[in-house]
């Protein structure tokens, strides 16, 4: 690699951004999504760097072990998604379901959501962080409406109008962490960054900082799809266009519970505010048990991936919640492994329903009799996302539930309640898509391996090997991340 | 003598004009008419830029001018001439469609209020009292917009709501003292952007529906039969 005597932040921050500017006067869709998938690599080996040289944190930006670890799952699976909507946006164009303008809008906006989702996770400054969630939160509206249709449009604007709610409860939250450091820290700009601001956070008053968690929990939570706040994380997932689907479970969700957890470790860092943990223990369990119920209703296949979404993040919120080592692991462990399966099954749902024509769960049966390939990566997939062995959800679920059982066997059991009631769902549901007679139409080659279906193998693949063996290095950095966390 | 009485002056003012805002608040939630409600979003957007202009004054910060400018220049005049641009022409229903009617609205309203103060006014040993109170005014604006947007039915109002609410939050903003320029002016941008793309989804709503009522809206469940 060529070795450019910058900073990296600034690098992995000014390539989606100059891609993006790029790709909005691009008018070919097959130029914009090669250009889309070199940028989104170029940001991956861009963040590789960071592995060794780690830049000094700024007033504005930083790099700490616990977000390299997000930047690097976001800038991969950035690329993973890159290279998948460019066959599935071909496709679309093919069936005449996107308008060329409607696409050069499209892959603009889908590196500037790369880009603000990084910038959220390396911003050092309050406020900074918050203008990128901001900011992100806008990039996926326009994506969600991107069909026009009826339902798309409908599912944009609930969207739109819940996460501007949310976003506005989070910034007050940052004031009312603003007001708390200003008497340690003195007034300016330091006193927005977490750098200074997690040294002193024995000095801040604590009652303000139990208001402002909660405007904070409620605002970002809402962005993280937390129960009773998720109303708009189902039919964002569904009307959207299938990569983006990928995108907003497998890493926004993670940039929202990223920001929750490090506002749970400035009041864990206190001491004498309240606890956070409870809290976040109860939403964590709320959406944990609600999602698992509302898996048994679902008809359209996207949304039923959405709910396990909510499932998923309740349980990582439910681990940060009861914190400590162990406990801690397992958040960070499932963050990363819920991220790597989540958007595999979202590039499986977006060729089947591509090959079937739709999205109806009940128009959809015995896909691995008509595609073999498609439907066994499917069905293991959906093993992989019910958290069964050998795959690394297996890993964080079992160190969680162990953890728990020790600490506080009540909940743990709760949790194993709704870890069962989701995984029961899942399995039935898998039966009637992928085994039975085939219906439907049956569009194109069907018993190739088509390139496409690479990066969902690559992920999977990943997940796989961390389910059986963590090298031993990475399991070092996991518990030191962990123990930071507190 | 004369400096504290100078002080007790910079203190009421601010009081007065945050207050204002917060009247402008419940003058929102007593509109009827179309019309009436973006005059009232246009008052609020005028006592916020008064009280961001006054606090740029007693705080000496220079840049909380440039806040005010731009609340009193997009919120107060161009957003509200849009709004009412896209009602005449799109032909919308003049009437404000209430799920809760608008006495028992006021009465929430000032029960939010109280909440407000309930919960700020205790919290902040360590601040000065000017920003305790005005933060506890601003925190009943956005409580307030909050409960706008719960209660009223067409889209618009959703909108005034969601912006009113947002005047809570730059109210809460400028009241803290050295509060640096970056959020200020991102929340300008931001709620520029959010006006664009929020007129869009009017135009297209309008388009595709032919109705501006937030009920169309909830009947969406997603699930396709």
């Amino acid at each position: 690699m060529i070795a450019i005597p910058t900073d990296p932040i600034a690098v992995i921050l000014g390539l989606p951004l100059i891609a993006a500017a790029a790709l909005a006067t691009m008018p070919s869709h097959r130029m914009s999504s090669r250009v889309n998938v070199l940028a989104a690599f170029a940001t991956l080996m861009a963040c590789l760097q960071l592995f060794w040289h780690r830049p000094e944190p700024t007033d504005l930006l930083f790099i700490d072990d616990f977000n390299v670890y997000l930047v690097m799952l976001t800038a991969f699976v950035g690329f993973t998604s890159s290279i998948f909507s460019a066959g599935y946006i071909a496709h679309e164009v093919e069936i005449g379901r996107l308008a060329p303008l409607y696409l050069r809008f499209y892959s603009a906006m889908f590196q500037l959501l790369q880009f603000s989702m990084l910038l959220a996770l390396v911003a050092n400054n309050l406020g900074v962080l918050w203008v990128a969630v901001e900011a992100a939160t806008l990039t996926t509206v326009v994506m969600v409406s991107l069909y026009r249709t009826r339902e798309a449009i409908e599912a944009a604007w609930k969207y739109f109008i819940l996460a501007s709610v949310g976003i506005s409860l989070a910034l007050f939250g940052t004031i009312l962490i603003y007001l708390a450091a200003q008497p340690a820290i003195g007034p300016g700009i330091a006193a927005m960054a977490w750098t200074e601001i997690m040294p002193r956070a024995n000095q801040m008053a604590p009652e303000l900082l139990n208001l402002a968690f909660v405007f904070l929990l409620v605002g970002y939570g809402t962005k993280v799809g937390l129960f009773p706040l998720h109303a708009w994380l189902p039919d964002a997932h569904s009307e959207g266009p299938t990569p983006i689907s990928a995108v907003l479970s497998g890493l926004l969700l993670n940039v929202a519970l990223y920001a929750v957890v490090r506002f749970k470790m400035l009041l864990a860092a206190n001491g004498e505010a309240l606890s956070p943990g409870p809290l976040m223990i109860a939403v964590g369990l709320a959406s944990l048990i609600f999602a698992a119920v509302m898996l048994y209703r679902r008809r359209d296949i996207k949304r039923m991936f959405a709910y396990s979404s909510i499932e998923h993040m309740g349980i990582a919120t439910f681990a940060f919640g009861m914190g400590g080592p162990l406990a801690n692991f397992a958040g960070l462990l499932h963050m990363g492994m819920h991220s790597l399966t989540k958007s595999a099954i979202f590039f499986t749902v977006g060729h089947i329903a591509q090959v079937k024509g739709t999205q109806r769960m009940d128009d959809i049966s015995g896909l691995t009799v008509s595609h073999p390939w498609l439907g066994w990566t499917f069905v293991i997939a959906v093993l992989a996302i019910s958290g069964l062995p050998p795959f690394g959800l297996f890993m964080s679920e079992f160190l969680l539930v162990t953890s728990s059982f020790a600490r506080a066997p009540a909940l743990a059991i709760l949790l194993v309640l709704g870890l069962l009631l989701g995984f029961a769902a899942m399995v039935m549901r898998v039966q009637s898509l992928a085994f039975g007679t085939p219906q439907g139409p049956t569009h194109g080659d069907t018993m190739r391996l088509k390139l496409s279906l690479i990066p969902i193998l690559v992920h999977l693949g990943l997940v796989l090997v961390a389910g059986l063996w963590l090298p031993a290095p990475l399991v070092a950095w996991f518990q030191a991340v962990a123990l930071m966390l507190g | 003598m004369s400096a504290s009485l100078l002080n007790q002056i910079e203190y009421s003012a601010s009081h007065l004009f945050a207050a204002l805002v917060l009247l402008g608040s419940f003058a929102l939630i007593y509109q009827r008419r179309m019309v009436g409600m973006f005059n009232a979003f246009a008052f609020q957007a005028t006592a916020l830029a008064a009280a961001a202009a006054w606090e740029a004054y007693v705080q000496a910060a220079p840049h909380l001018y440039v806040t005010a400018g731009l609340t009193f220049v997009l919120k107060a005049v161009v957003i509200p001439l849009a709004l009412r641009r896209i009602v005449r022409k799109l032909d919308i229903h003049r009437s404000i469609e209430v799920v809760i009617g608008i006495g028992p609205t006021m009465l929430a309203g000032i029960a939010l209020v109280v909440l407000a103060t309930l919960l700020v006014l205790p919290v902040m040993p360590g601040v000065a009292a000017i920003a305790r109170e005005e933060l506890a005014l601003a925190l009943a604006v956005l409580l307030i917009g909050l409960l706008i947007m719960i209660t009223r039915r067409n889209a618009t109002s959703l909108v005034i709501g969601f912006m009113s609410m947002e005047n809570g939050l730059i109210l809460g903003v400028v009241g803290v003292a050295g509060m640096p320029l970056v959020v200020e002016v991102s929340i300008a941008l931001a709620v520029l952007v959010a006006f664009i793309i929020f007129g869009l989804f009017l135009i297209r709503i309008r388009e595709r529906f032919d109705s501006l009522d937030a009920h169309y809206l909830e009947s969406f469940r997603g699930e396709r039969r």
